[in-house]
Formats: structure tokens, C-alpha cells, sequence
């Protein structure tokens, strides 16, 4: 479980642009933005859980990731289209 | 084989951080998406590259993962563009700077 | 959606196409070789090919030949050389402290006519640089262009984003 400089710079970059996209979602100034940056930070997390089966060693969290990506997914279509039918 | 996985792990965390950085920077939602779309894609597609190098068994559920992200990442971003232009969003021009 | 119906015509060698990705899929995701595990899938992919194979239209226009695989790893190959350049081109512009862009929306046309051919080509203008698709609406894609040069038509635009990657596509789908 230690972990070389590299990987904490690489954990480190993660963590500042899973900050960017949540400062994006706070200050989004229509739902769109909000929605783009939603789905940026979800993909970044299936990133981060794909590298957390790698910092545990154990691969039941790819699994874990490929679920997770795939209800975000799902999420921002769904999320998406009821934006579209709003404005109709 | 470590440090090669590792400085993958670094290009894409890299790629990462710079597509949150022009989500923050760019002007109006189109240009939002380029950079969220595009670079978190090949970010993350990167840091799979680095997993799989660490951890060579696991590569078949890494390349799953790789094609699902590749395959729904620009649907996704088309989506959001498609609903931003039907809720009425007008792409920001040159021309009018610093309107909205 | 408002994409065309296409004709159910159905062959052998779609219902093939549909078990072995099935069961491609299956062994990717289940990671073992063991004879249980692959004679389960291979029952399973059956089962999912005779009770939706025939509603599968999407894979429709899929040219089945045997220089099919070559021409899609082509595709692939190129695909990514222009995700790459498409990135160091975005870091440029985030990075650098003018942000030299000049959006616009263009309309290209393409000659693709199946389904998923047109939506490989919008996922392609989507991660190659400095396009995004926003629309399709038959065969006229509408594409958000990050750096558009001034006094752009619609056969120049067509020509500079969507032309290269239609020539590959083309080699297997129809």
C-alpha cells in the first residue's frame, strides 16, 4: 500500500481536476454548465476507481467503476433530454 | 514496467487536470464541452494504460472499461450540446466579447 | 429519434456478427478461461442471439468481409493519432493566457447512410481536434468549431473535419 512520487503526483493532478469541475458546477450559470461539469467529474471518478483498484489491490473495484460509469451515463442522457423537453 | 505505468498515470492525471482547468476558463457551454469532453477522454484513457502496465492481469476489464468510456463520452457530449441548443443557449462569437 | 428505419433484412452472418460479440464481451468481462465460464456465455450469447437477433438492425450496415477487421483497426490507429494531436492542440489553447479561439457552427453533409455509421462519424468529430457534433439530422451534421478560419463554407468545412475519417468508415460500413 505505499505508493512512489509519481502516483502521488498523479493522485494530486486527480484531486485538482475533480476541483476545477466542482467549482465549474457550483458556479455554472445555466444548467447545461452544470450538467457538462457533472459529467466531467463522473468520468474523472471512474478514473479514480479504476485507480483505487489499483492502490487496494483488489479488482472488485473495476467492476465497481464499469457500474458506476454506466449509470452516469444514463444519469446525464436522462438529465440531458429533460432539459431539452423543458423548453419546448 | 512500474515507472512506465506510473508516468502514465502521471500524463493522464495531467490531461485530467487540464480539461478541468479550461472547463473553468472557456467562455460559454459549447467551448466548455470541447475541453470536458476531449481531454478528460484521453485523460482517463491514460491513466487505464498506467493500471493495466501495473497490474497486467487485469488488462480485459481495463479494455472494457477504455471502450465503454470511449463509445459514451462524445454520445454524452453530443447530448449536452444538442439540449443546450435546444434550451435556447447562443454559441459565443468573437465579435461581442465579453457578452455573455 | 428521428434517424431513418432502416430495412430488417437479416442474414447468417448477422446473427454470427451479434453471438460472437456477445460472447466476446462476455469473456472480457468475466476474465477467465475456464470451460464453465465459456460454455455459459457461449449459451447465453445463443440464447440473446435467437431472441433479439433479428432486432439488432443497428448493426445493419456493417460490410462483413475478410479485410473488414484490418480496415477498422486502420480506423482505429488514425482515430487515435488525431485524439492525441486533438488534445496537445486544447492544452495549448487552455494554457495559453489570450485563449486564441474563434467558435462557430458549421453544417457538413455526409455521404454515410447507416445509423451507426453516422454515429461513429459524429463520435469521431466529436474527439478530434477542435470539433464537437451537436446535431445530426439526416445527412447533415451540425458541428461547433472551436477555431473556425474566417470565410468558411460548408465543402471546405465538410473537406478540413469529416473527410478523412468518412474514407475510413467507408471501408466498412456502408
Amino acid at each position: 500500500m505505499t505508493i512512489s512520487t509519481l502516483e502521488f503526483i498523479a493522485i494530486a493532478l486527480l484531486l485538482v481536476g475533480m476541483g476545477f469541475s466542482a467549482i465549474r458546477l457550483f458556479l455554472g450559470p445555466t444548467t447545461p454548465d452544470r450538467v457538462v461539469a457533472a459529467d466531467t467529474l463522473s468520468v474523472i471518478t471512474t478514473a479514480g476507481l479504476a485507480g483505487m483498484a489499483a492502490y487496494f489491490n483488489n479488482p472488485i473495484y473495476l467492476d465497481i467503476a464499469l457500474v458506476y460509469g454506466t449509470l452516469a451515463f444514463v444519469g446525464t442522457v436522462a438529465i440531458a433530454r429533460a432539459i431539452e423537453g423543458n423548453q419546448k | 514496467m512500474n515507472v512506465i505505468g506510473d508516468i502514465f498515470l502521471v500524463i493522464g492525471a495531467m490531461f485530467i487536470a487540464l480539461g478541468g482547468l479550461g472547463l473553468l476558463r472557456m467562455p460559454d457551454v459549447y467551448n466548455r464541452i470541447h475541453a470536458g469532453t476531449k481531454a478528460v477522454t484521453l485523460g482517463s484513457l491514460s491513466v487505464l494504460l498506467g493500471i493495466a502496465l501495473l497490474h497486467p492481469t487485469w488488462w480485459p476489464k481495463l479494455l472494457v472499461i477504455a471502450g465503454f468510456l470511449l463509445f459514451t463520452n462524445p454520445v454524452a457530449a453530443s447530448i449536452i450540446a444538442r439540449a443546450a441548443k435546444i434550451s435556447g443557449i447562443k454559441p459565443w462569437r468573437i465579435k461581442e466579447q465579453g457578452g455573455e | 429519434m428521428d434517424t431513418p428505419q432502416t430495412t430488417r433484412t437479416v442474414s447468417g452472418a448477422h446473427y454470427a456478427f451479434v453471438f460472437s460479440i456477445s460472447l466476446l464481451l462476455w469473456m472480457l468481462l468475466s476474465g477467465s478461461l475456464a470451460w464453465e465460464e465459456v460454455a455459459l456465455g457461449a449459451f447465453v450469447s445463443l440464447m440473446i442471439t435467437l431472441l433479439f437477433g433479428s432486432r439488432f438492425t443497428i448493426y445493419n450496415g456493417i460490410k462483413f468481409s475478410f479485410m473488414a477487421p484490418l480496415y477498422v483497426l486502420l480506423y482505429l490507429v488514425h482515430f487515435f493519432k488525431e485524439l492525441i494531436k486533438a488534445n496537445f492542440e486544447l492544452a495549448m489553447r487552455v494554457l495559453t493566457p489570450s485563449l486564441p479561439i474563434r467558435p462557430e457552427m458549421v453544417e457538413i453533409k455526409t455521404t454515410l447512410k447507416s445509423p451507426l455509421g453516422r454515429m461513429l462519424l459524429a463520435n469521431s468529430i466529436t474527439l478530434t481536434p477542435g470539433t464537437l457534433s451537436v446535431d445530426v439530422t439526416d445527412d447533415t451534421i451540425l458541428v461547433h468549431w472551436v477555431y473556425c478560419p474566417p470565410g468558411t463554407d460548408a465543402k471546405m468545412a465538410t473537406d478540413a473535419i469529416a473527410a478523412s475519417f468518412e474514407r475510413h468508415i467507408k471501408r466498412f460500413l456502408v
